[in-house]
Formats: structure tokens, C-alpha cells, sequence
């Protein structure tokens, strides 16, 4: 009795598009359960193309596109995936899936394909995006997955972008390429013109992969002074 | 538990559909890449001359670039000797690959842009920095001495260090009006030096932290201009 009562709540959930639960398969990963600053995942390619905006901001896309529709692929087949070769058979879905975002970028944008192409090739190691596939799509209904992917996706492009931006307007005073602050006339401010700028020089830490792991570690500060769900946590 | 039988059979679909889906993306944006990789190409050469172009190259358009290339820019291939081959265009010749040969059997692209104050012969070098490959497009005068501007790349040399031959505009601006020969119209090439240049028209400033990728690029521009050099001596005549 109890048993097919619960199912039928399951199913009653089934349909339901955008109930709350939905909403926070998508709201959850961006800051409760972010897979950057809480799940410590997919930390290595927040370090590598962080440097300026716009390629964090193709990485993040990208990286969305693939852990959403690796989790609905992954969730349709559940029920029919080999136990055995189940690792194997995420990692062949992950590969097309990426091989396919790669092809289309180095046929539409060319110059950033060129810039990330290493790393376009490694969202197939992400962690996001495995650990999303085993953790959730391994057992959940398509529609839930494929959120839980966007979601996660998501949470992680917001730390990407956060990054991204700080390491660019204090490394290089630009951002998304356009130059705001700096010592030349292709500049929008000039420091060297205005006195009260004169002081300011371009932070070249923000230039190097370490700064991304100081950055990311405020951030993971931060979460978790203000988070009061997070304190004590792990 | 599956059984044998199945997990072969399902891999052995699963692979099919993967490799044939995949197989058709490919080829089907195959002419999307070529023409993408071709104009980025263009920007790349026609960016060591910028400043002898109509427009700054980023204000202009994909269409404008190849429009420029086609009518101003001539494709010349040379052989080790400096003959001028016939029947094969410069951008067809990849520098990565000619590297493999041995060295008579190189071929090297020449790009002969007709500016508004002369021809400027946009050589293309290739060595190695301190991770892997350094490559750049030197330009060079009608006078077929001076430089007019140079085009840095490379394939991974460090942020901020090395990779500042492409990254910071001021490095190759140093090599404007330097001279590949001296002044009994020997060839010296243009050196990369430490701590102050001595001598400006043949020396141009080091970056500093970067002192291999420094020396490579010196390497790199002694080697690469040198092969060139019979073909540019014979244009003089």
C-alpha cells in the first residue's frame, strides 16, 4: 500500500515542469551545492582559462551545454546501460558530446577555438561532469537530469565568470578585451594622464594561474562565512 | 547482471552510432574550418604589417582581409636555393611540416604585399622557444634591409614571460626599422639582447624572465631570415 502510494507521488512529480523541486536543481548548484567553491570539482580548468573573459565565458557555455545534455543522454539510457561498462559508456557519450561542441566552435569561432582548444578537449576529464552523470543522472527521470546538468553547468561558469572578470580588469585593466585602465592611449582611462591615477599598476599575479587558486579560495571564504547551510560542512 | 552477449552487442551499437554521427560532423563543417583556419591565416601574416595598412586589421571584416590578401598580397614559394617555385601558392606550404624535411628539400613561403610606399616581403621564420615551437612574419623593406614589423607566435610559452613575444604590442614593435645587414651589406640579422642594447640598428631589447625564449627568438631570426636572403639579393638586380 504504502510503496504504490509513493509511487504515485513520484509520478504525479514526473510531470510537473518547473515545480520547486526543479527550480532547485538549477538555483542549488550556483550556490549551496556549487561544484567549484563547495564540491571542490572541476578546479583545474577554472585555474587554466581564467585569464580573460570572453574565453571563460565559451568554456562556461560550453561546459553547461555538455553536462546537460551528457546527464539527458545518460538519464534516457539508465535503464538499458551495462552495469559493467557503465564508466565507459559515460565517457563515450562525454567524448561525442564534446567532440561535437569542439567542432562546431573551431567552425564558428575560429580564434577562440584556437585559444581553447586544450581545454575544450579536457571538459571530457571535468569532474562536474562525470560526477553529475554518476551521482544523478545514473538515477533520475531525463528532464530532472538534464537540469541538474544546466544547473551544475551553471554553478560552475558563475565561478568561471567571477574569475575571469577579476583576473582580467586587475591583470590586464580590461575587460571582455575592451581596455579600461591602463598606462596607454588605447586605453579608456589613462593612468599616466590623471595624477589621482598615477599610482595604479596592473596586478601581474592576475596574469598566472596561481592567482586563480587564491581567488577561488576567497570565494570558497567568503561562501562560507555568509552560507550559514555550509558551516561545519565536510 | 547483464549478460555477455548483450554488453558486446550494445557496445558494438553504441560505437557505431558515435563514430558515424561523428563522422558526418566532421566532414559536414570540413569546408567551415578550412576557410576558418585560411582567414585567421591572413590576419596573422597581414598583422605584421599593420601599420602599413589601409585599416587597423580588427576593424575589418572577414570579407575585407581576404579581399585585401587577394589583390595587394603576391604568394611566392622559395626552395633552399632561392628560386622561386612555380605552381604552388605560400599559404599552402605549412611551416610545421617543411620543419621535418631535410633541409634542401624545404620550401618557404614568401608574401609580397604592394604597399602604397613599395614592396614589403613578409618572410616567415620558425624555431624554438622554451617549451615548444616560436614562430614569426618578418617584414621587410623594398630596400630589402630594414624591418617594417614583425608577428610573434608560439605554441605554449609561459604567461606573462615567453608568450609576451605575442602578447605585449611592444616587443615586436622594437624590431620597426632594425637591419638585417650591416654596413658592408653583410648579413647579422637582427639579436635579441640582455641588459641594454648596444648596438640599435641590429640589437633589440630582451624581455626579461624570458632570457631562452629571448635567445630563441634571436636564433630564430639569425636561421630564418638567412634562407631568404638569396632570393631577396636577387631581387636588387
Amino acid at each position: 500500500m504504502a510503496e504504490t502510494m509513493t509511487k504515485t507521488a513520484e509520478e504525479k512529480e514526473k510531470l510537473e515542469w518547473f515545480g520547486p523541486k526543479e527550480r532547485k536543481l538549477i538555483t542549488d548548484p550556483l550556490n549551496d551545492d556549487n561544484p567549484v567553491t563547495v564540491q571542490i570539482l572541476g578546479v583545474c580548468s577554472a585555474l587554466a582559462v581564467t585569464t580573460m573573459l570572453k574565453p571563460a565565458l565559451i568554456m562556461a557555455i560550453a561546459v553547461t551545454l555538455v553536462t546537460g545534455f551528457s546527464n539527458l543522454v545518460i538519464s534516457l539510457m539508465r535503464n538499458g546501460i551495462p552495469k559493467q561498462i557503465r564508466m565507459i559508456v559515460q565517457l563515450v557519450v562525454i567524448a561525442f558530446l564534446v567532440t561535437i561542441v569542439e567542432q562546431v566552435l573551431k567552425a564558428y569561432s575560429y580564434p577562440v577555438w584556437k585559444q581553447l582548444s586544450v581545454f575544450i578537449g579536457l571538459i571530457i576529464t571535468n569532474c562536474i561532469v562525470m560526477g553529475r552523470l554518476e551521482a544523478y543522472a545514473m538515477a533520475n527521470p531525463p528532464w530532472r537530469s538534464f537540469l541538474d546538468g544546466l544547473g551544475n553547468g551553471a554553478g560552475y561558469g558563475i565561478i568561471l565568470l567571477l574569475v575571469a572578470a577579476i583576473r582580467e580588469f586587475f591583470g590586464r585593466g580590461a575587460l571582455m578585451g575592451y581596455k579600461i585602465l591602463g598606462a596607454t592611449d588605447e586605453f579608456l582611462l589613462n593612468t599616466s594622464k590623471h595624477w589621482w591615477l598615477s599610482w595604479y599598476q596592473p596586478n601581474g599575479l592576475m596574469v598566472i594561474p596561481a592567482s586563480a587558486i587564491f581567488l577561488v579560495g576567497i570565494f570558497i571564504w567568503i561562501q562560507r562565512a555568509r552560507n550559514p547551510k555550509l558551516v561545519d560542512v565536510s | 547482471m547483464y549478460s555477455n552477449r548483450y554488453i558486446t552487442i550494445y557496445t558494438l551499437i553504441m560505437t557505431l552510432v558515435v563514430s558515424v554521427v561523428l563522422a558526418f560532423t566532421v566532414t559536414g563543417l570540413k569546408p567551415f574550418h578550412d576557410e576558418a583556419e585560411a582567414i585567421y591565416k591572413k590576419r596573422d601574416i597581414l598583422s605584421a604589417i599593420e601599420s602599413q595598412l589601409p585599416k587597423k586589421l580588427k576593424d575589418m571584416s572577414d570579407e575585407e582581409v581576404l579581399s585585401l590578401f587577394d589583390s595587394k598580397v603576391e604568394q611566392v614559394v622559395i626552395n633552399a636555393e632561392g628560386e622561386s617555385l612555380q605552381g604552388i601558392k605560400a599559404e599552402k606550404v605549412d611551416m610545421a611540416s617543411e620543419e621535418k624535411k631535410p633541409e634542401v628539400d624545404r620550401k618557404y613561403p614568401l608574401y609580397i604585399y604592394q604597399g602604397e610606399q613599395g614592396k614589403i616581403y613578409l618572410t616567415s621564420v620558425r624555431g624554438n622557444g622554451l617549451w615548444d615551437k616560436i614562430w614569426a612574419y618578418v617584414a621587410i623593406k623594398e630596400d630589402l634591409n630594414t624591418i617594417v614589423g614583425a608577428a610573434f607566435g608560439h605554441v605554449g610559452e609561459t604567461p606573462g614571460l615567453g608568450a609576451e613575444i605575442k602578447d605585449n604590442p611592444g616587443f615586436p614593435k622594437e624590431f620597426e626599422g632594425k637591419q638585417i645587414l650591416n654596413d658592408q651589406g653583410d648579413y647579422v640579422s637582427v639579436k635579441v639582447v640582455k641588459g641594454g642594447v648596444k648596438d640599435p640598428l641590429h640589437e633589440v631589447d630582451g624581455i626579461s624572465g624570458a632570457t631562452i625564449t629571448s635567445v630563441g627568438v634571436s636564433e630564430m631570426m639569425v636561421r630564418g631570415l638567412e634562407v631568404y636572403l638569396p632570393y631577396l639579393q636577387a631581387q636588387k638586380k
